[in-house]
């Protein structure tokens, strides 16, 4: 340590080697707490993003929608389930609707009230035979395939298997373009305007997608 | 005694250090031509943030932010908590009135040029203020836990789950779980009322402190430009010359305005009442014609009006070039005039933007794109469509009701407007046109082959000839006559 009385500094900063050192330590106390850090953080964040990280397809379970006798043939009916998912502070919310549409004795399809474009809640008319959106006016047929309107593809279908004289639908995820798992397996983008060919045959749109 | 005033200031300043700086910070000079009535938005959203924390907080103490109570706990408000429904109305008007107002400063400040050097850094936090702004209005739509707000949600949802790759995982991320429910309000919450006023209260410190530092933005001339090398030493010119202390003699505005303000979100509120809830969330409840709020109707309008096949595209890319846009304008133009009569393309830019936002809001307020729903059982066909008119037409006339034509089309103005009006529409299409329009579809119109058989086609066809308008000629295939030149064309 030099004294020098013409340049009188602090003695503390006047030695460059303590300096250092502590200029080296309070590096050393940034690296200890970075990795502190790290260490708290990695639970931190796979709590928050715990939700994302659960694989879709293992969502949901089957749940029973009624008796077959609730759902006469040639007819789509509104049914609907408490989610199969619901937690105890879900409320209303985890009541959920869907279309049953039976098709012959044990042939159905099960659409989601989901609206294939954004998520609004479609509505069967019997007497056009279509499925109408409130929110863009995407329209479906009775099959649940597109008709017009933005949706780029048909309608969101469950999953179905009958059991006991009773149907059942395997129901999960809140229907979108990314979680369909727990629906039906259909192309992701089916976009197909309303063509001549629609009108005289009905076959390409009423193929069917048992489970 | 002005004496003890000014002791406990100096006893204060002394422990607190803070009186002097605050001080000198109120009354920094500011260029008496900045003093303007067009000045004042900035302090006004202030203040409204103010008047937001403050009702935010007293709501608070009632909300229940759990799925099973929320919407139960706005009745409550609403009807029974005393002043409850005035505190809401005061909270949800203020929001709308916070929006607005930042987006008036914002255009002030870029029609201006204020946004230029030294600026930049202040703009660019302004860009993210009214992100936070407009993140708290959706956030705040969610806490109104109805119908609306679930399918409001929904449509969040279903955007989301268009990105490529992890649309799943942020679909369960932003929902909290599986399904939307109790988990997807609670984490709404938790942005509404912690993490996004955190945020924004910060960046607004942020924001205040750089406005002081520049001082505030002196009127722009024509032809003085903004210079990285001489701007500063300009405006200190500028500020030494014709400067005036910002409190009070320019402060008085922004503080006659903030109560203007504050007084109308205060009678908005009284006069129309809170907004919302409107029915339970309860997705079984299908009669619902889900709707934004005010300010996310435009995005709802464009939303029904993008093609198809450029929807995904456009709603991942035009978020994200629109916000970059923003950013890097002080970047790009941090320099030159100031002054709106020598920058015509910001004067334009903003006319295209305020007249395309306007127009669609006006769209979303009545939604034409929407099918109306309950228009084949309510909207009535005009008795003077009916009279003299054979049975068969008469017939047709019924089976267009049946077939809920009339939700996508209206007559004598009644119905849905996504299809073209049937007023006229024989004087437009021919019946060959038109079969092929109803049993194959196009465009916007689905096919009803499997919908009709051949006698009601034959009907309705025979009714929607006889919609002429005012009695104006019917349609004619040019084509008809070229190919069969024998055959004249049909006698009006
Ligand atoms: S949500 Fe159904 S058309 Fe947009």
């Amino acid at each position: 340590m030099s004294e020098d009385q013409i340049n009188p500094a602090p003695p503390v900063h006047s030695d460059p080697a303590a300096h250092s050192r502590r200029v080296f330590l309070f590096k050393l106390s940034l690296a200890l707490n970075a990795a502190v850090g790290a260490v708290l953080a990695v639970p931190l964040v796979s709590y928050l993003l715990g939700p994302a990280l659960k694989k879709s397809s293992s969502i949901g379970a089957w749940i029973p929608l009624g008796p077959l006798t609730d759902f006469p043939i040639g007819e789509t009916r509104l049914a609907s389930f408490r989610s199969p998912v619901a937690s105890f502070n879900d409320g209303d919310t985890a009541n959920t609707a869907c279309w049953v549409r039976r098709i012959a004795d044990q042939e159905f399809q099960v659409f989601a009230i989901n609206c294939a474009h954004l998520g609004c809640p479609v509505r069967w008319f019997a007497q056009s035979k279509l499925f109408l959106c409130p929110c863009h006016g995407g329209a479906y047929y009775e099959d649940g395939s597109r008709a017009s309107g933005p949706p780029e593809r048909g309608l969101f279908e469950y999953r179905y298997q009958i059991a006991n004289n009773a149907l059942l639908i395997h129901a999960g995820d809140m229907p979108t373009l990314a979680t369909q798992a727990s629906c039906k397996p259909k192309p992701l983008i089916q976009i197909h305007p309303a063509t001549p060919q629609s009108a005289e045959s009905t076959s390409p749109r009423s193929s069917q997608w048992p489970a | 005694m002005a004496s003890l005033k000014q002791r406990v200031l100096d006893w204060l300043d002394l422990r607190l250090g803070l009186i002097r700086p605050l001080t000198d910070a109120a009354t920094h000079p500011t260029p008496v031509n900045s003093a303007s009535w067009l000045y004042v938005f900035g302090s006004a959203a202030t203040v409204l943030l103010i008047l937001q924390v403050v009702t935010g907080i007293l709501l608070a103490l009632v909300y229940s932010p759990s799925a099973n109570e929320a919407w139960a706990s706005l009745g409550l408000l609403n009807h029974t908590i005393p002043l409850g429904w005035y505190l809401r109305a005061l909270h949800g008007w203020g929001s709308d009135f916070m929006i607005a107002i930042v987006l008036l400063h914002m255009v002030q400040v870029f029609l201006f040029g204020a946004y230029k050097f030294p600026r930049e850094l202040t703009w660019i936090v302004g860009v993210g203020l009214l992100l936070l702004t407009l993140a708290m209005a959706f956030t705040g739509q969610v806490m109104r836990f109805d119908q609306d707000s679930y399918w409001g949600l929904g449509i969040g949802a279903s955007i989301i789950s268009r990105v490529p790759f992890i649309g799943a995982p942020l679909v369960h991320l932003l929902l909290g779980g599986p399904i939307l429910g109790g988990a997807t309000l609670s984490r709404f919450f938790t942005l509404h009322v912690f993490v996004i006023p955190g945020l924004l209260l910060a960046a607004v410190a942020v924001h205040i402190w750089m406005v002081l530092l520049h001082g505030v933005s002196d009127w722009p001339m024509p032809g003085r430009i903004v210079r990285r090398t001489t701007y500063q030493q300009q405006y200190h010119e500028l500020t030494a010359s014709t400067g005036i202390p910002f409190v009070p003699d320019a402060a008085w505005k922004d503080a006659v305005f903030a109560a203007a303000i504050i007084l109308a979100v205060m009678a908005c509120a009284f006069f129309f009442g809170p907004i919302g809830p409107s029915g339970v969330p309860d997705p079984t409840i299908i009669q619902t014609a889900p709707k934004p709020d005010f300010a996310f109707l435009w995005i709802y309008a464009v939303l029904a009006f993008l093609p198809t096949s450029l929807e995904t595209p456009v709603m991942m890319i035009a978020p994200v070039l629109i916000i970059a846009a923003l950013l890097l304008l002080p970047i790009f133009a941090g320099e030159g005039e100031r002054h709106w009569s020598r920058r015509p393309v910001a004067v334009l830019l903003i006319s295209v933007i305020a007249v395309t936002l306007g127009i669609f809001t006006h769209l979303g307020t009545y939604t034409p794109w929407s099918p109306i729903m309950d228009a084949w059982t309510s909207a009535p066909i005009p008795p003077s469509l009916l009279l003299n008119r054979t049975p068969l037409e008469r017939q047709g006339a019924l089976v267009l009701q049946d077939k809920q034509c009339r939700n996508c089309h209206s007559i004598a103005g009644a119905g849905g407007q996504r299809g073209p009006a049937l007023d006229a529409i024989a004087s437009r299409m021919t019946e060959d046109q038109i079969i092929r329009q109803v049993l194959q579809g196009g465009g916007n119109m689905p096919a009803y082959g499997n919908a009709l058989n051949p006698s009601e086609t034959k009907a309705l066809m025979r009714f929607l000839m006889t919609l002429r308008g005012n009695n104006l000629a019917p349609a004619i295939d040019a084509s008809t006559h070229l190919t069969h030149p024998t055959s004249s064309p049909p006698k009006p």
